[in-house]
């Protein structure tokens, strides 16, 4: 179904409606980044200051001169590492379960019924597990850690995908030539590109975001971004130009990731919702 | 020397058996169809042939060697598939090239190859093009271009025509017929449609439920099924199945006309299955003696143009004659029509051909 061109009035009230919507939801990431450019008068100041007097940077300099920033630094490594491995792991289970119903016809139903567990309910026995391993304030302990959090979640949503694409594809490039690891590579992985963007990009931005087993599992080697915030938040005072810049600071990566992304995720979770 | 050899192969999928003992040889060079119902067992047979089923039992072998156990990409067949299996995210020159690229062919042989492909099949033209961009006739030849670029032993087509519609099928029908007489490869082509299998092949094999049920010249076995499953599953319209008591001296028809005994069948009596083909009925002139001669009142006309259908019960039996045009010009009309006892068939019980 075509809507008829809007004209006149309607566009006009259609544009107002947009941009009610667009300030109500913006305001909170204005406020946010207009407090990190802010001296601390003015963050206190009554009545607000919409705009500072003058732009300045003191606030994120001292992110970068106390060494705070390195934390998103960890925050990148651990979600990006995590996010790798779970979507090349995840998408040949869900090859193998979509394909050769390996496990059975209710495997991919018992792997994601592992979302469901509450994480606050796995906290303490994964702490005594990292503490007899000794993977608390490691690395190598997070990156394991969110790519067993979101190895169901890509499997989930990579065995959709993959049950879309055709199989006489892969069959044709069986008899072309090509060995099954091959149609892997040269025949699914490309027609489920979009699918396998759209699921990085939310396998990413829950580690990014991931806060309670952070905090738990680690102390001062590799605090993440969310835990560092949190430091600011002090009994007798919140430092708030410290969380502004922050905030801002680790808002950027997600931004760049999901612009880069947004046509494959568009199409990704459009393709995901109307398939199921 | 035959080149596909294939020896009591059986499929089983769980409990229900797919294939249930075949034996078949296709020489060198030979275009074979496979023919039958829906669920006869005919695409999973070329499936299996192919390496993307496996077998249960038997074996298949080609050129002698037997392929059993080669992957798919061992046993050097080409293969079209009804629904093209074009990569979208390829063009049309790369998509014919897969095969050659997944060998590791030098780039100037591809580029030779694929040209003299797309030269053959006329999409010269098309070949920078995506495969969306493509019309279904366009697509479909892509997909047979991806398959004779390939030096492949045996060509395999399952179903290639059943996504197009009717004009461009009897078009791609025949440029297959062509291709296949230019480039001489074994060729097994699986269809559900009997003229494609009447028209296309150098031999018909007629699947019913996991076995072959006849196999053949195509004319041949049109003009003598072995059984009442071919003779009903070949020509359109459909054979009609008359039940007839038979004596030393003819048939007795259920409305109680005679026919005399066919000239080509053993000297059965009882109760048997007359087969006569709408063909084989025409316009009856002054009576003579021994002919086949119908009395009938026609209850439906059906004129196409160059034939007309009329329709006529005998008992029970609803019966299709296929007369020349303005022979009869509405129902109600009663007529006399000649039976051609030269060309029926006579099936017993079992639905054999007696002959």
């Amino acid at each position: 179904m075509r809507l008829r061109p809007e004209r006149g009035l309607g566009l006009v009230l259609r544009f107002i409606l947009a941009l009610v919507v667009l300030v109500f939801f913006l305001f909170p990431i204005y406020w946010l980044a207009i407090i990190s450019f802010k001296t601390p008068d003015e963050i206190f100041s009554f009545p607000p200051v919409w705009w500072p007097e003058a732009i300045q940077f003191a606030n994120y300099a001292v992110l970068f001169k106390d060494g705070d920033v390195e934390t998103i630094g960890n925050s990148l490594f651990i979600a990006g590492a995590s996010t790798l491995v779970a979507t090349l792991l995840g998408t040949m289970c869900a090859y193998s379960i979509a394909r050769f119903r390996t496990g059975g016809n209710m495997f991919s139903d018992w792997i994601i019924s592992n979302r469901m567990i509450p994480p606050i309910v796995i906290v303490f026995p994964i702490f005594l597990l990292f503490v007899a391993l000794g993977l608390v304030d490691t690395y190598i302990g997070l990156i394991m850690l969110y790519t067993a959090f979101n190895l169901p979640y890509v499997i989930w949503m990579m065995r959709g995908y993959i049950q879309d694409v055709p199989v006489e594809l892969e069959e044709a490039a069986l008899v072309d030539g090509l060995t099954r690891f091959e149609v892997f590579r040269k025949v699914v992985l490309p027609m489920v590109r979009g699918g396998l963007f759209a699921t990085a990009v939310f396998t990413f931005v829950f580690a990014w975001n991931e806060f309670i087993f952070a905090l738990v599992l680690t102390r001062n080697e590799v605090t993440t971004f969310p835990v560092q915030v949190t430091h600011y938040f002090g009994g007798q005072s919140n430092l708030w130009a410290k969380i502004a810049a922050m905030s801002v600071l680790g808002t950027v990566p997600i931004f760049i990731v999901v612009a880069f992304l947004q046509r494959f995720l568009v199409r990704g979770i459009s393709l995901g919702a109307v398939k199921g | 020397m035959s080149q596909l050899e294939i020896t009591g192969l059986r499929k089983h999928y769980g409990s229900f058996e797919a294939l249930k003992g075949i034996d078949l040889s296709v020489p060198e060079g030979e275009f074979c169809v496979f023919v039958g119902p829906s669920g006869c067992g005919k695409s999973t047979l070329l499936r299996t042939i192919a390496g993307l089923e496996e077998s249960s039992h038997g074996t298949i072998a080609i050129d002698g060697e037997v392929v059993n156990d080669l992957r798919p990409r061992d046993r050097n067949i080409a293969m079209v598939f009804q629904n093209y299996a074009l990569y979208p995210y390829l063009s049309v020159f790369e998509n014919i090239a897969f095969g050659l690229r997944a060998r590791r062919v030098a780039d100037a042989e591809v580029n030779r190859r694929v040209g003299e492909a797309a030269e053959m099949l006329g999409i010269t033209p098309l070949l920078d093009r995506q495969p969306r961009q493509l019309s279904g006739g366009q697509r479909q030849r892509v997909a047979i271009g991806r398959a004779v670029v390939r030096d492949a032993r045996l060509f395999l087509f399952d179903e290639p025509l059943s996504n197009l519609d009717a004009q461009l099928r009897d078009g791609m029908r025949a440029e297959i017929k062509r291709l296949h007489g230019e480039i001489g490869k074994t060729t097994i082509y699986v269809t559900h449609d009997q003229i494609e299998a009447m028209t296309l092949a150098d031999r018909i094999v007629l699947l019913r439920e996991g076995r072959i049920e006849q196999e053949g010249a195509p004319l041949d076995m049109f003009e003598r099924p072995r059984t009442r499953f071919v003779a009903g599953f070949l020509g359109s319209p459909q054979m009609n199945f008359l039940p007839v008591e038979a004596g030393a001296d003819g048939l007795v028809l259920a409305d109680g006309q005679r026919l005399p005994r066919p000239l080509n069948a053993s000297g059965a009596t009882g109760s048997l299955v007359l087969g006569v083909r709408p063909e084989h009925f025409s316009r009856a002139g002054e009576p003579v003696a021994g002919e086949g001669r119908l009395d009938i009142l026609v209850d439906l006309v059906q004129p196409t143009g160059t034939r007309t259908y009329a329709q006529f019960r005998v008992g029970a039996q609803e019966v299709t004659a296929e007369l020349p045009a303005h022979s009869v010009e509405a129902p109600g009309a009663r007529l006399a029509l000649a039976v051609d006892m030269a060309r029926v068939s006579l099936f017993d019980a079992d639905g054999i051909a007696l002959r």
